[in-house]
């Protein structure tokens, strides 16, 4: 089998799984400046499901797409420092304000130019808890999806063999390539940056950061044109503004308001010994029993 | 997420020591690799920042897989199935995850596939290491084997062997044998040349060796039929895959348990000589021996790292009388004075880290190059106080985790003593520390020469050359006087040995000397510490309090003692 062209789609997201007081703002929008700028997280398990196909099948590659300001360079480093070849920033002040439709939009215009054999992302980023950009994605581009997707098994002769995690229980489910592949968070964690790939990139950079004065190294960047990362723009996707940002977002916050909680945390069991020893385990650890 | 390296300002703080600048540029030799290799760094502080970054790698791994998984590997163990050994799951699990990320084989050359790191961060992953899961750190720390070979075997070895360890290849270091243990001189296991097979064959059988299953090995074995001692043996490496040594057993023991203990039969292993005949014990080994005691050193000070974050997050919840424990006088004395002896073994460890990293830098140096007169001269210098730090740091580091771990189980009393804490599992840990890779007393026997010789008091001198603030200044009197106090008892044993027969007499006090050599450098490097963060003046301060109290005892001992108490104290 020849090499697979892999995408990941990755967000920058703020963490909001510790938030504190000022993690909204009076008009109930997202306070970004309090919270720390992270990789979505069911977005790394999409990483290292990508990672573990680049193992497999030689000639591999993997490539981060990020759509963000100019900092969401940082994604695309960190999915270099954990094995991804490269990746593109999609990034452009006429997609400020995008909402799941309209980035979608962005996102497949991005894709039409990367001929991506397989594109894995997670199931929702956990800013928007939206899980549609991955879907959408798909159906722009008129490709199969396959969503929960806890395994994927192998590729034979161009179909994909995914194991998906549903509430109650597992399906294994074939599709064609080239699909769209969305990742939830009990699929396994993704491994750890690598000492040589971190050290190899450490110094990419996109043609806006090298902008900053005070960047240094410009001079091995100038030698080694694998630490530009590239920086796309609407007329680089070939994108139309219209359906772009604030314009092209049919979606609405109309009033936000603070939930409390009423029923106690609840989990979902199911009677094999797995689920069985990790409860036990969770009770004696809490010293409720034992 | 959880990070072993970033949470800890101290460990941090030892990265940035001035003399990294001399390290780096000694290891780095101009940075020549930079054009070869895309990962090596272009100048001092992209090396430096190399070293952070990795670090940070290999801290989070350590808090989020090793720690995680220490319990678990505590429980289960190792196993031996068909004369392999099958390690724990979570074991398999640390050495994946670290294998994975590529800090295997930090200190190695790149062209063996290493990162070229110096001692200083390679020794700052095995004390994180040790912090994460004690046991796991024997199996992290034989890749000290790989800096043998790479320092005294053919290149044609070196080729062989050294690019396996980034890749996730493990070692060991058979030396112990039931007859010989702490003396090694008595290793019988065989190798001979077979004309035959153009190889060397090793037959016999070693015991307690750490690891014993791993994929490269270093063998002491008698290649001069007919000798007894030391000079007769010889250092060979075997490989795995030959397939020639079988499990017998391993040892069931009170801690480190999900390092593997084995007893090795050879049967025909086929090996190869590493560097020159008759020289395995005298030299290799001994060079073996300095490394692995440095990782013993880091491998306490991160047992006491953790057993100390135990005892204060059990002192900060337990409430008794209506408050937490901690602020009762008994037990925050406990907490201050176990950061206190924390700090301080990890200053005597970065101190003597860095003293091996310049001189072994030179040697790789003289590979290439003659050294001028005064890289020489300084080669020597680092050489000779590595020499006597090692054994220091090696005895005084083992003492104190175990004393720490001691302190941390008492600060959680009862609940301390059952296996629901993790203190439990570090108290048994920290107990082989002593023991292995040479016995305290046999530590104090290699120390006793910075002592007779002045190494000791020389460095003592320079320390107190140092500038510290006007305020701290009286601190340095009092280490002044309690040099010459030290300088007093040493001048004592001395002269008093000198009329007897033998060093029965110097034997007798020499751990006392080393002692009070020991109280009086950690005092130093703390206060050294000053200079450049006000962070540690507090330690320095406890540290001196303490030094003159137990130095005290020792020179009283000394004094009020004349040769013939000897007799009372023999069996």
């Amino acid at each position: 089998m020849k090499g697979l062209k892999i995408v990941v789609l990755a967000k920058q997201v703020p963490d909001t799984r510790n938030v504190g007081k000022d993690a909204m703002k009076a008009d109930g929008t997202v306070n970004r400046a309090a919270l720390a700028a992270i990789f979505n997280p069911e977005d790394l398990n999409a990483l290292e499901q990508a990672l573990r196909l680049k193992d497999k099948y030689e000639g591999s590659t993997v490539s981060i797409l990020t759509m963000g300001p100019s900092r969401a360079a940082e994604i695309i480093r960190e999915g270099m420092y954990r094995g991804a070849d490269g990746g593109v920033l999609l990034t452009d002040r006429l997609f400020a304000g995008s909402d799941t439709l309209a980035t979608s939009y962005a996102i497949s215009q991005a894709l039409k130019k990367m001929e991506a054999d397989i594109i894995i992302a997670g199931r929702q980023a956990i800013d928007g808890d939206t899980a549609q950009v991955g879907p959408q994605v798909a159906d722009k581009l008129g490709l199969t999806q396959i969503t929960y997707a806890e395994e994927i098994i192998g590729i034979k002769e161009n179909v994909i063999t995914v194991k998906r995690r549903l509430e109650r229980g597992v399906e294994v489910v074939e599709g064609p390539l080239p699909l769209v592949v969305t990742v939830n968070a009990s699929a396994p964690e993704c491994r750890s940056r690598n000492a040589k790939a971190l050290l190899k990139f450490k110094h990419a950079r996109t043609a806006t950061e090298l902008q900053d004065t005070s960047e240094d190294y410009i001079d091995i960047k100038n030698d080694r044109p694998e630490l530009v990362i590239p920086e796309w723009s609407v007329v680089d996707v070939d994108a139309d503004p219209k359906e772009l940002g604030l314009s092209g977002s049919p979606t609405k916050v109309k009033k936000i308001e603070n939930v409390v909680f009423t029923a106690k945390e609840s989990k979902v069991l199911s009677d094999n010994d797995e689920d069985i020893n990790e409860l036990m385990r969770t009770l004696i650890e809490s010293h409720t029993i034992g | 997420m959880d990070n072993f390296f970033n949470d800890n300002s101290d460990l941090k703080f030892h990265l940035q020591h001035p003399l990294m600048r001399k390290i780096v540029a000694l290891k780095e030799k101009d940075f020549a690799d930079k054009d070869k290799y895309d990962y090596a760094p272009v100048d001092f502080e992209d090396a430096m920042d190399s070293y952070e970054k990795v670090l940070e790698i290999v801290g989070e791994i350590c808090a989020n897989v090793l720690a995680v998984n220490a319990e678990s590997v505590d429980h289960d163990g190792p196993t031996v199935e068909n004369g392999r050994v099958i390690y724990a799951k979570g074991t398999q699990e640390n050495h994946d995850a670290l294998t994975q990320a590529g800090v295997v084989g930090m200190s190695l050359p790149r062209e063996y596939g290493g990162l070229n790191f110096s001692m200083v961060p390679y020794v700052m992953a095995a004390e994180l290491v040790s912090r994460g899961d004690a046991g796991f750190s024997n199996i992290w720390g034989l890749q000290d084997c790989a800096e043998t070979l790479h320092e005294f075997a053919s290149k044609e070895i070196k080729d062989e062997f050294l690019p396996r360890f980034n890749k996730g290849a493990t070692a060991a270091m058979d030396l112990t044998e039931p007859d010989a243990g702490s003396d090694l001189q008595a290793v019988q296991l065989r190798a001979e040349y077979c004309e035959e097979r153009g190889t060397w064959l090793l037959n016999g059988v070693k015991r307690f060796i750490t690891n014993g299953d791993a994929e490269v090995s270093l063998v002491l074995a008698r290649s001069e039929a007919g000798t007894n001692d030391g000079r007769g043996l010889s250092l060979f490496v075997y490989d795995k895959a030959d397939d020639c040594v079988v499990v017998r057993r391993i040892e069931n023991k009170l801690g480190i348990k999900g390092s593997p203990t084995c007893e090795l039969v050879f049967t025909d292993a086929p090996a190869k000589l590493v560097g020159d005949r008759k020289l395995g014990l005298i030299k290799y080994v001994m060079s073996l021996m300095n490394g692995a005691r440095l990782g013993v050193g880091a491998q306490s000070v991160g047992i006491s790292e953790a057993a100390y974050r135990e005892a204060v997050k059990y002192a900060k919840e337990r409430v008794q009388f209506g408050k937490a424990i901690i602020e009762f006088p008994a037990v925050y004395e406990l907490l201050t004075n176990m950061k206190v002896s924390v700090e301080a073994t990890r200053a005597l460890l970065y101190e003597t880290t860095r003293f091996v990293d310049v001189y072994k830098a030179y040697g790789f140096i003289e590979e290439d190059r003659a050294l001028t007169k005064e890289e020489k001269q300084d080669a020597k210098k680092y050489n000779r106080l590595a020499d006597v730090y090692t054994p220091l740091l090696k005895l005084i580091s083992s003492e104190y985790s175990n004393s720490i771990a001691y302190d941390s189980l008492q600060v959680h009393g009862g609940t301390g003593y059952m296996k629901d804490f993790a203190i439990e599992r570090i108290s048994r840990d920290a107990r082989i520390t002593t023991i292995y890779e040479g016995t305290s007393q046999l530590q104090v026997i290699a120390a006793i020469r910075g002592v007779t010789t002045g190494v000791f008091a020389k460095q003592m001198e320079e320390y107190s050359k140092q500038e510290f603030a006007a305020e701290l200044d009286y601190l340095n009197k009092d280490l002044i006087a309690l040099t010459e106090q030290y300088q007093k008892a040493v001048d004592h044993v001395v002269a008093i040995n000198a009329k007897e027969e033998n060093n029965e007499y110097l034997d007798f006090h020499a751990r006392r000397l080393v002692e009070m050599a020991g109280n009086i450098i950690m005092s130093y490097l703390l206060m050294t510490n000053t200079i450049y963060s006000d962070d540690y003046r507090v330690s320095a301060k406890i540290m001196v309090k303490r030094a003159k109290a137990q130095n005290a005892e020792r020179f009283s001992y000394i004094m009020d003692f004349e040769s013939k108490d000897l007799g009372i104290f023999k069996a």
